[in-house]
């Protein structure tokens, strides 16, 4: 009997989780609006603007983090070119965000500044409609899109897998990186693009564009979240964790991975490209240096700490990592590598499953003594 | 030849030597029209008598004078006629020849064309490179001359140019054209500008003259081409070089352990600093002996990091064994550890290490092509390097060990190969190999805390081309990368470049998708 469309969603997550993802939204959504804008500013409560935007930058990495769980927790597939697809999104909104700018830029052209002082005459044509947010957000989608499956295709095609896989996503983020810093590819080269001044006329510094936007990441990661587990409940899901057990049996058993692959690949990429869109608006910059190298590996760190193979280890992890980082590089700078190096080995080493997992063992062995 | 040698003779010695220059050339020199001083030093250099050079040698010094109406070199108190040579005695009032910048030009071609006439070969040959590119129509008889009389090959064919050169103001149309044949075969870009006016209808008028010119700037552009190419293949051969020093440390763990090796960057940099430090050294207790710094620090890198390879393995790497992609992320964190360390030890900023003496300036193989010393010796390193290691792997008992372990660790081990001790020396054998790979790139890129971030993906594309613990693979691999990328960076610019080689790879493991150089049969997956 197939179960009605809202079923098979509310059955998605159990009650409990309902009920954190309520709280969850209305934290953000009603709570934190309510103590940044009739909260004074000096006032224990008062949510400052900073974390506003640090909290909204980091939601935006914890859908990222899911995304990224989705195809190497679930997958077993790791990558390290995620920064590319969050990048590819970023820059497509970012041009949406310099049209924008229109003639207040500092040359008082139609064109960004950029492309002025490159002495360029009109824009490239594959900017052309980046001044309609329609036509932008129709790119952040199907441009990674594309990327990841055409990539994808021929990747999981040829049975590239494991650390090989990870080293061709590596050096494919690499090159893109190089490509996005050439001043004449039409990318803003190395500062890329900037001094945004609106989105959809409404100032871009104002506290309540703020809190659209800090909304908007907030929603979007609950749908991410919803989605994820609908997802990974699923038949499909269920294909997909045995692809990352054991792959050869799942092919003769009859199933061709590469499509259940494909599917899964391309889905995070366009996860992480639509965080990537609404990233750029809050933190008001996209440069190449979002492609680099190390960009990538930190986000398999924080879904590594949070615990892979689970929804919400993704985003404990970010939230933990980041908050840790914004808190490192402000107090002992010069100390945050060797502290984000040991992340790294020990969670490898010392816990496999991430906070989440170290939270069911500490609860099991509680649970053995009582 | 005993008649010029006699000649010598009496010319270094001054003793009275026959009159065979025209006095009157000689009296023209003091001429005061400097157009007819320049036509005495043609008409004298014509003779071709090597007399002449004393005479034009001593005007250039200024030693030249005018005295009662007789030319007379003055040196010191001493004084000869210019003529004959013969000693006179001072005389009272002389009064000097004044020579202008273009006289002492036209002087200095002449007594190089003169010198082309000297006993000794090594002078013959100074002279006639000097004339290379400077040798007006004027001197084409002379040229000529010499032409006749020289015997050594390698003077002849600088001579041949340099008459060529000569000759293609003649006013024969004949003597143009053979002079445009006999050059179309030089490769140099001065001898391609000499050419260019001939091509063009307003100064050519001879259509004969003019097509054999088009057709020789054709062939030295195609030689020129050539040449350019054979540069680019050989600065990809040195970074090819640099590559296989990076790989091959990373083919060896890769193969061994099947481990990625993040930090394998990173142990390039501690072989990089290993070179610094001794450099340091070597300037505060040996600043006489500063030039062998760069010896003396081949087994500081090579154990520094080895040691630190074998902690990392230790400490690290040895409980990951089976699960290559959290590895990936250990050796990962294991990088930034290193990177921070270096930074705390050495400063943020590149330091400078810098190339000993013996390793500067370079060979010339021809006109536009320079190979320098640096490179070369990074080239033979590798080579050193990769024998060395191909002994250790094929020719010890050692290797025999970790060829073993390599291609089936539970059997190697059933056997009694100590599998757990040659995981840690393969793991410092490959850390040692990119200490000394990063010892060679401190010769010729800046050496900085994360110098070694942007090889990783170079050295991993390496590996992944070659085949998994592929030695010849890895050999392969890197040369072929690295002369397809310089040779590419020849037209397309260095980004570009790039993206190329990495599409190429991409495109190439779907062909090959366990490199090129695959296991077959039982040890294939």
């Amino acid at each position: 009997m197939r179960q009605s469309m809202t079923i098979r969603i509310l059955s998605a997550l159990d009650r409990k989780s309902w009920l954190a993802l309520a709280t969850f939204l209305a934290l953000t959504l009603v709570a934190v609006p309510v103590l940044h804008l009739a909260v004074a500013p000096d006032s224990v409560f008062h949510v400052s603007a900073y974390a506003i935007t640090l909290f909204g930058k980091i939601m935006c990495y914890a859908i990222v983090a899911v995304a990224m769980d989705l195809i190497w927790g679930y997958c077993g597939i790791l990558s390290l070119g995620h920064g590319l697809f969050f990048a590819l999104g970023g820059y497509a909104f970012g041009m949406y965000l310099m049209r924008q700018i229109g003639r207040d830029g500092s040359y008082q052209s139609d064109l960004p500044d950029f492309m002025v002082f490159l002495d360029w005459k009109q824009l490239p044509w594959y900017w052309s409609g980046s001044d309609s947010l329609w036509w932008v957000a129709l790119l952040v989608i199907v441009f990674p899109a594309l990327v990841a499956f055409v990539f994808g295709y021929f990747a999981f095609r040829s049975r590239i897998k494991g650390v090989y896989f990870s080293i061709i996503t590596q050096a494919l983020t690499y090159a893109a990186m190089l490509l996005f810093f050439r001043n004449e590819t039409g990318f803003g080269g190395n500062n890329g693009f900037t001094d945004f001044k609106r989105i959809l006329g409404y100032s871009i510094t104002s506290p309540n564009t703020r809190l659209v936007l800090f909304g908007l990441s907030a929603l979007m990661l609950a749908l991410t979240l919803i989605f994820a587990r609908w997802l990974v409940a699923s038949k499909f899901g269920r294909v997909l964790t045995a692809i990352r057990d054991a792959e050869s049996r799942v092919m003769f058993i009859g199933y061709n991975p590469l499509w259940y692959k494909l599917f899964i690949w391309t889905l995070s990429a366009v996860l992480c490209a639509i965080a990537g869109a609404l990233y750029v608006p809050q933190v008001g910059i996209i440069n190449p240096s979002e492609m680099s190298t190390a960009n990538s590996i930190e986000i398999a760190i924080w879904v590594a700490v949070g615990g892979r193979g689970t929804l919400i280890g993704p985003i404990i992890g970010a939230f933990a990592v980041n908050l840790a980082k914004s808190w490192f590089t402000v107090s002992f700078p010069e100390y945050w590598l060797f502290f984000l190096g040991l992340l790294f080995i020990v969670v490898t080493l010392m816990l496999p499953h991430g906070l989440v997992g170290l939270w069911k063992t500490l609860r099991q062995s509680r649970g053995a003594r009582a | 030849m005993i008649k010029s040698l006699l000649v010598m003779l009496l010319c270094v010695f001054c003793l009275p030597a026959r009159a065979a220059l025209d006095a009157s050339l000689v009296r023209q020199l003091a001429d005061e029209d400097s157009s007819r001083k320049v036509a005495a030093i043609s008409a004298l250099t014509q003779a071709a008598d090597p007399d002449a050079l004393r005479v034009f040698k001593a005007m250039d010094e200024d030693s030249l004078f005018l005295a009662g109406g007789k030319v007379v070199v003055i040196d010191g108190d001493q004084a000869f006629d210019a003529v004959t040579g013969v000693p006179l005695k001072a005389p009272d009032s002389p009064e000097p020849i004044s020579v202008n910048n273009r006289i002492r030009g036209e002087l200095a071609n002449a007594m190089a064309a003169l010198k082309l006439f000297d006993s000794d070969a090594g002078v013959r040959l100074a002279s006639a490179q000097k004339l290379q590119s400077k040798a007006g129509p004027e001197l084409a008889p002379l040229l000529a001359r010499a032409l006749e009389k020289e015997s050594d090959a390698r003077i002849k064919d600088l001579l041949t140019l340099a008459h060529a050169q000569a000759n293609l103001a003649n006013g024969d149309p004949g003597a143009r054209l053979a002079a445009v044949k006999a050059l179309a075969g030089s490769s140099s870009p001065s001898v391609k500008s000499l050419l260019l006016p001939l091509t063009d209808k307003s100064l050519e008028s001879n259509t004969r003259v003019r097509y054999a010119a088009i057709t020789a700037v054709k062939d030295i552009d195609g030689r020129m081409a050539l040449t350019e190419n054979l540069g680019r293949v050989f600065s990809g051969l040195s970074l090819g070089s640099i590559l296989l020093l990076g790989a091959l440390g990373l083919a060896i763990t890769y193969g061994v352990m099947g481990i990625i090796n993040m930090a394998h960057g990173e142990l390039l940099m501690v072989g990089a600093y290993s070179a610094y430090a001794m450099q340091s050294l070597f300037r505060a207790y040996f600043p006489d002996a500063i030039d062998w710094y760069l010896p003396a620090a081949v087994p500081l890198a090579f154990f520094a990091a080895a040691l630190v390879g074998v902690v990392m393995e230790r400490t690290v790497i040895r409980w990951l064994y089976g699960r290559t992609l959290e590895t990936l992320l250990a050796t990962w964190g294991l990088s930034l550890i290193l990177i921070q360390s270096a930074r705390a030890l050495f400063g943020a900023q590149n330091v400078e290490v810098a190339n000993p003496a013996w390793m500067s300036g370079g060979i010339e193989l021809m006109p536009n092509l320079t190979l320098p010393w640096n490179r070369i010796i990074i080239v033979g390193f590798a080579l050193f390097v990769l024998s060395l290691v191909w002994v250790l792997m094929n020719r010890t008992r050692l290797g025999m060990f970790v060829r073993a372990v390599t291609q089936n660790r539970a059997m190697a081990g059933c056997v009694g190969v100590p599998t757990a001790r040659i995981d840690t020396l393969a793991f410092a054998l490959g850390a040692g190999i990119a200490g000394l790979g990063g010892l060679a790139l401190s010769q010729i890129s800046n050496v900085g805390p994360d110098m070694g971030q942007g090889y990783i993906v170079d050295a991993f594309m390496v590996v992944v081309l070659g085949g998994v613990g592929q030695l010849a693979g890895a050999v392969w691999a890197a040369l072929g990368l690295g002369v397809f990328a310089k040779l590419l960076e020849g037209w397309a610019g260095a980004v570009i470049a790039k993206i190329v080689v990495l599409v190429v790879i991409i495109v190439f493991i779907q062909k090959r998708p366990q490199g090129l150089f695959a296991l077959k049969g039982r040890f294939a997956e």
